[in-house]
């Protein structure tokens, strides 16, 4: 099968700043992709790299088979809604979202028709008339998304799209754009440093640290399978444990993953578990975190509201299962 | 913070306001007095008398005509070549980082820093020695120097504000260059062109010192006017010429300051 974005070694240097370093990477057509990582991991530039914003340095990369390297940004069939959306403030919100078609040379009724239903998808009709300085920001994305899907795009690229919004309309967006997806079935790839976005919007995710992939798989499986310790920071913040405290537990010395939700704390001075200090709790309203000092090895550890808390500097027992203490193939 | 909103400035400082607008420009409101003045070799106050010959008197004189349309002329054309030139450079300046790209900047912006009769000494020897002949075109180039200038401050600003992902945005939607350019960045630059345009219009119309160093057998407005001043004939037709002036030079600068008002410096409007 062809991938809707193929990358072989691709690399994009800046003078001696490697933004992508030789990135292997294979997008499936009609999925919902996201590139995750903290700034300046090279997941905005690799975005860049498919909208033809960026010539790769080494490498080459393809879009539904068709080689991209030279291409320009107005011969792809791929389409971008920017972080700060973009929007041209001497249009009107019509012309914003026909403009693709208008200098596609498309006729002048048969464009804003286009345009007039693009804005219905989104749940903007009607809207045509105003300025983009008259709308907030949840309105002006939406417009954004208008004005890319128009063009029936092949790719649609989202660059941080819920960034600017609050948490509500964030949530609101991640399930709408999910099911815009799903109905048009046009495969989306979406940049984030939001971990719990790419989570629950995401098919899959690419995990990227300092220009490369760290790890490509489903959420679950990056969440659950963690195969580096950047990626189990990363992604959920687990306990990140090191090869002496693995061994002890499963006989390996490697490092080891354990999710903060999969500690139970249990306030007996003794028995069979690994006595720990609490040094800190942060209550987050379901759950609270606790923070636990464990001869010298910071822990995490998430316990369910209306359980009763240890007091601080108060020593606890930690126990867990043996299997969701999960090994981690690479040490770095 | 105190308010002062509806709170009366004290009588001293209104009479000290007063005072220093009238300095301004009483001296303005005198050149339009004498020119309807009946008499005609020197200015005596009160004018003896009024009359609105002049006003005949200069329509009928072609070397005022001449002055006028030369004048017009170079300022047009000064104008167009800055809009072009101010505008590319400014684009790419703000657009692109290069190496020396500050230091061009600098360049762009310093014959209207320079004091004008370096810029017409050095234009004058530039010219002697490349044996190019005096003319219309001379004048045009000397003025150019600083209209660039106008627009390109003008230019440069409004570019700064605008935002660079709304180039990638059309680029990415299907337009090539000429296409972005056309709809998204011609559109967007427009009033800062306009008002850039018409203020380099008003420099190059008034602009004396460069003038005198560059033109050869020709009167722009101002050169005529200096000239007119030392021959005692005739001479409230330089009055006459002068509101002209003042009407010519003024209303581009005030359209100008209403077309940027909301955040745009007017740049170089000192000179």
């Amino acid at each position: 099968m062809i991938s809707a974005v193929s990358f072989k070694q691709v690399s994009r240097h800046f003078g001696s700043v490697r933004a992508v370093d030789a990135v292997d990477l294979d997008i499936v057509p009609g999925e919902f992709f996201a590139m995750l990582g903290p700034s300046g991991s090279g997941k905005t530039t690799c975005l860049r790299l498919i909208a033809g914003f960026e010539q790769p340095t080494a490498g080459s990369i393809s879009i539904f088979g068709e080689r991209a390297e030279g291409v320009p940004p107005y011969r792809r069939n791929v389409n971008t809604v920017f972080q700060d959306y973009a929007l041209f403030p001497h249009l009107n919100v019509l012309d914003n979202v026909a403009y693709g078609l208008m200098v596609k040379g498309v006729g002048k009724t048969e464009r804003q028709k286009a345009a007039e239903e693009a804005l219905s998808l989104v749940r903007l009709p009607g809207y045509g008339a105003r300025r983009p300085g008259q709308l907030s920001g949840g309105q002006r994305q939406r417009v954004a998304l208008a004005r890319a899907l128009v063009n029936q795009p092949k790719v649609l690229l989202l660059d941080e799209p819920l960034g600017a919004l609050d948490l509500k309309l964030r949530e609101n967006m991640q399930e709408e754009l999910k099911s815009l997806q799903k109905a048009l079935g046009i495969t989306f790839v979406f940049v984030t440093h939001d971990q719990g976005e790419a989570m629950s919007m995401a098919d899959r995710v690419a995990v990227f640290n300092d220009g490369r992939i760290m790890q490509v798989g489903t959420p679950e499986e990056i969440y659950q399978r963690p195969k580096t310790r950047f990626v189990a920071d990363f992604v959920g913040s687990s306990n990140v444990l090191p090869p002496d405290f693995v061994q002890r537990y499963s006989g390996q010395h490697r490092w080891g993953s354990l999710r903060p939700e999969s500690i139970r704390v249990t306030r007996a001075a003794k028995g069979d578990g690994v006595a720990a200090r609490l040094v800190g709790t942060n209550y987050l309203g379901a759950t609270t975190r606790l923070a636990l000092d464990a001869d010298g090895l910071r822990l995490h550890a998430v316990v369910p509201a209306g359980v009763a808390l240890p007091v601080e500097g108060e020593t606890v027992m930690l126990t867990f299962n043996r299997e969701s203490l999960h090994l981690m193939d690479e040490p770095a | 913070m105190r308010s002062d909103r509806g709170q009366s400035a004290p009588l001293g400082l209104k009479i000290a306001a007063a005072c220093g607008l009238l300095f301004l420009h009483l001296p303005i409101l005198l050149i339009f007095v004498y020119a309807f003045t009946t008499e005609e070799k020197s200015f005596v106050w009160p004018p003896p008398g009024l009359t609105t010959q002049w006003f005949a008197v200069t329509w009928n004189r072609p070397d005022v005509w001449q002055a006028l349309s030369l004048s017009i002329r170079v300022a047009a054309i000064s104008t167009a070549i800055a809009l072009v030139l101010g505008t590319l450079c400014a684009a790419a300046v703000s657009r692109t980082r290069f190496f020396g790209r500050e230091t061009i900047s600098l360049l762009v912006i310093l014959p209207i820093a320079l004091p004008g009769i370096i810029t017409g000494i050095a234009l004058r020897s530039a010219f002697a020695l490349a044996d190019i002949p005096f003319s219309f075109w001379t004048i045009v180039l000397g003025h150019a120097t600083f209209c660039v200038v106008v627009v390109y401050n003008n230019a440069v600003a409004r570019f700064r504000r605008t935002s660079g992902s709304m180039i990638e945005a059309s680029m990415d939607l299907g337009a090539d260059g000429f296409q972005t350019f056309r709809h998204v960045v011609l559109p967007n630059i427009a009033t800062a062109l306009l008002a850039g345009g018409m203020l380099a219009f008003a420099l190059s119309f008034d602009e004396v010192i460069v003038t005198t160093f560059t033109a050869g057998q020709q009167q722009t407005v101002p050169i005529w006017m200096l000239e007119e001043l030392i021959r005692p004939r005739q001479r409230p037709v330089t009055n006459v010429v002068a509101m002209v002036v003042v009407l010519v030079t003024l209303l581009p600068i005030l359209l100008a300051y209403y077309l940027t008002r909301d955040g745009d410096q007017i740049a170089g409007s000192g000179k």
